[in-house]
């Protein structure tokens, strides 16, 4: 039955996400995009305390105690869409600062698609103990961003030991710095056991922070995010135990599978609707504070009218409320396909391209309806205008995501359409 | 609980439309257009698909339950098959739908249970007007209370089977907001243009009405809600409009996807160029998000939410973009061949541009 009511124990969160993004992150917004590198840990602290006492942030499956005499029900998943919710309202709040909440990020999410149960308890454990701890993935290199059989960073294994040797050096690595200095975290590190191999090579492996022989080397300055660290990382003889190898051991005994690649690829359909959610937390906060100064001018919209009497102003808000809401349910369904582990490649990678097209429009088109007004630093619309442009850029560009969504459309593997 | 999943009852309906819209509609829809023609027995066996009479429940002669977004699934598969087809075949429902929503137990009672348990028959409503900036809140017929019933004067433009009508529902400006009046056949005082020509659902009969003071008792006046039914009379019809656009919109994607699938060029097929792959990829997308709006804004009408009227209108904006920028897309794919009418992307493309004039053409 075709149902457009969030879960109740969404909904619940919904408000106390909203006062957080209120109180603990709009006011130092300005301070942090412009202390660059600078990190917020009382941010970081009371998300980390806040998120323990909660769950919320977390995929495990909710447990809850049944009450006496009443048996205990099986609340269908929503842990993907949970996190969605959580994300574009931390966004709407700050996304540089959304991207400093501790737990695992997109490493953790990399081990929870394609890790054995012994490396999910091994490696996720520290992500729920007293201190904030973050996890980080590192896939792009100098000559390899989007096109990631142009790795070059190598693992071998050194049979005496039963360790992996890795060499070579990631840039672009988000939230680095936290995962490796700031905290006893990990970095999932994307590297070739068989450089001839191309993308049959590629492997997943764990860093924890501390592996000696694995720097970060660069904190990047950027146009946007910038309260969120992005790093280059390199590897010089860094040795990890063998299980640090991500999936079966089957997987990784068989050189030339393409299963290893394959993990880098689920990762993605989980991970694509949660940034496309990120984006549209940004664009909404956009659309909001436009609304609310039009409203303070005086300026109300008049849905409901045909467009021939609606003003250029009306107009553009409407198609910027259309673009906004049809963006939000593209990524709504892709992570309830998740949830219900339905096949979601084309959904993902739809709600990425939606997302990083409309969070684009609308914070641009906001600056622009503005006036000189937008483009002042007293107001942050300027800000949301650079946090925006990530969104159509990591975790795989627009174009990227077209090519995906046209292939699956098309029924295309990679040969037919490059 | 979010669901994009729809009901048992509502796969096999989709299922069986799907069926009628590929085998009947699809396949007569360019003689219908080129001919200004729909064959009566197609649009019977349309009808006895039993569409609208499943949104009546049984003391108005119907087996079901009002539903806006049954409504909405059913009517993207009959306009996936062909526009003109699908309007004609729902057009009952212009006429059968407001009563129940706005009119009388008189009303409902003398006209839904023939309408429900008889063939198709020519019932029809005039909405649109001949002027720019029609608005359907602020018309320019008006309806004056006299000699207890109500004169009305005005023009509409756009009336489906106007020609040969049963009866039709009128709006008109009553003391500030937009009512509907039935209006019976031969009724004095209606002038019925001869038939209009459009840019596109050429098959599908269109008449401009012209009304002249005339008188119509106060029983034919729909006021089960006090003349406050409009509202959700538009509401119906800007979902089920947005849904036409979908549907519309995703044959032409269809077409395309095959048509870039099968066409040879440079060694390789059109689709695999990316400047056509992206095309596709972008087309497909638009589709996604605006069907999940409408489908959202219909679930919001049938849940009575608070901001459900807002969600239809920017459902049907968002349609209305969507079924131009796509059908526009869809030609430009087939290149020289799509402008040709002997494939039906050109045929879509002027469709396509209809939308946003021709709300209030249908109703779910």
């Amino acid at each position: 039955m075709i149902d457009f009511e969030a879960p109740k124990p969404i909904a619940q969160q919904s408000f106390a996400l909203t006062t957080v993004a209120e109180n603990m992150m709009r006011p130092v917004s300005r301070y942090f995009d412009e202390q660059e590198h600078e990190i917020p840990w009382d941010y970081i602290n009371f998300m980390h305390m806040a998120m323990r006492a909660t769950g919320a942030g977390s995929l495990a499956p909710r447990k809850r105690k049944p009450k006496e005499g009443e048996e205990k029900k099986k609340y269908p998943p929503i842990g993907y869409q949970s996190l969605a919710f959580l994300l574009e309202t931390l966004s709407w709040g700050d996304v540089g600062l959304y991207l400093c909440t501790p737990g695992g990020g997109v490493g953790a999410a990399a081990i929870e698609a394609t890790g054995t149960p012994e490396q999910k308890q091994k490696f996720l454990a520290r992500f729920a103990t007293d201190k904030p701890t973050f996890g980080a993935m590192a896939m792009t290199e100098s000559q390899a961003g989007s096109d990631t059989s142009a790795i070059r960073t190598t693992a071998i294994l050194d049979e005496e030991t039963d360790e992996w040797v890795l060499n070579g050096e990631k840039i672009f690595v988000t939230g680095g710095h936290k995962s490796l200095v700031d905290s006893d975290g990990l970095v999932v590190i994307w590297a070739t056991i068989d450089p001839e191999a191309g993308r049959a090579g590629m492997r997943s492996f764990v860093i924890e922070a501390g592996t000696p022989g694995c720097q970060v080397t660069k904190l990047e300055h950027k146009m946007g995010i910038r309260a969120s660290d992005t790093v280059s990382l390199v590897m010089q003889d860094c040795r990890v135990p063998f299980e640090n190898i991500l999936g079966s051991p089957e997987v990784v005994r068989r050189p030339r599978s393409k299963t290893g690649f394959k993990g880098a690829m689920q990762t993605f359909d989980a991970t694509r609707p949660l940034v496309a959610a990120t984006g549209i937390g940004v664009a909404r906060a956009s659309l909001d504070l436009v609304k609310e100064m039009l409203a303070q001018q005086g300026v109300s919209i008049r849905y409901g009218l045909p467009r021939q009497k609606l003003t250029n102003i009306e107009r553009e808000v409407i198609d910027m409320e259309v673009m906004l809401r049809s963006a939000w349910l593209l990524v709504i369904k892709a992570v309830w396909m998740a949830d219900n582990k339905l096949p979601n490649t084309r959904e993902a990678s739809m709600s990425k391209v939606r997302a990083g097209d409309v969070v684009n429009r609308i914070t641009q088109k906001a600056l622009e309806l503005m006036g000189p007004i937008g483009y002042n630093r007293d107001h942050l619309l300027e800000k949301w205008f650079r946090d925006a442009k990530i969104t159509d850029i990591y975790e795989g560009t627009g174009q990227i995501n077209r090519l995906i969504v046209a292939r699956n459309i098309l029924g295309f593997h990679g040969r037919d359409l490059r | 609980m979010y669901s994009f999943e729809p009901s048992d009852e509502q796969k096999m309906l989709i299922d069986a439309v799907r069926r009628y819209a590929q085998s009947d509609l699809r396949s007569k829809a360019h003689e219908a257009e080129e001919e200004c023609q729909l064959p009566a027995s197609l649009i019977e066996k349309g009808w006895e698909l039993g569409i609208l009479q499943a949104s009546f429940p049984e003391e108005c002669g119907g087996f079901g339950e009002h539903s806006a977004v049954t409504g909405v699934l059913a009517v993207e598969e009959m306009a996936w098959g062909d526009m003109a087809g699908a309007l004609a075949v729902m057009s009952p429902g212009l006429f059968a739908l407001p009563i129940m929503l706005a009119g009388n137990n008189e009303q409902k009672e003398r006209y839904l249970p023939d309408i429900c348990q008889s063939e198709w028959q020519p019932y029809t409503a005039a909405l649109i007007e001949p002027h720019f900036d029609f608005d359907p809140n602020e018309l320019r017929t008006t309806a004056t209370a006299k000699d207890g019933g109500y004169l009305l004067s005005g023009t509409k433009t756009y009336v489906p089977y106007a020609g040969n009508n049963e009866c039709m529902i009128v709006y008109a400006t009553l003391d500030g907001s937009t009512q509907g009046f039935i209006l019976p056949k031969d009724t004095p005082g209606v002038v019925i243009s001869e038939r209009q020509k459009l840019l596109g659902i050429n098959a599908l009969p269109l008449y401009q009405v012209d009304l002249q003071d005339v008188f119509l008792p106060a029983g034919n006046h729909l006021n089960g809600r006090d003349g406050q039914g409009f509202a959700s009379i538009l509401d119906a019809m800007r979902v089920a409009m947005a849904a036409i656009a979908v549907g519309l919109s995703r044959a032409a994607l269809e077409y395309a996807i095959d048509y870039a699938k099968d066409r040879e060029v440079f060694g390789v097929k059109v689709a695999q160029k990316q400047a056509i792959a992206f095309m596709i990829a972008e087309m497909a997308t638009e589709v996604e998000a605006i069907r999940l709006l409408t489908w959202e804004a219909a679930w919001m009408l049938d849940n009575g939410k608070e901001d459900a009227s807002v969600s239809a209108y920017l459902a049907l904006t968002g349609a209305t973009d969507m079924a131009m920028m796509v059908t526009d897309r869809a030609v430009q794919v087939l290149g020289g061949h799509g402008y040709i009418r002997e494939h039906p992307v050109e045929l879509w493309m002027r469709n396509g541009r209809g939308i946003a004039m021709l709300n209030g053409l249908a109703m779910v």
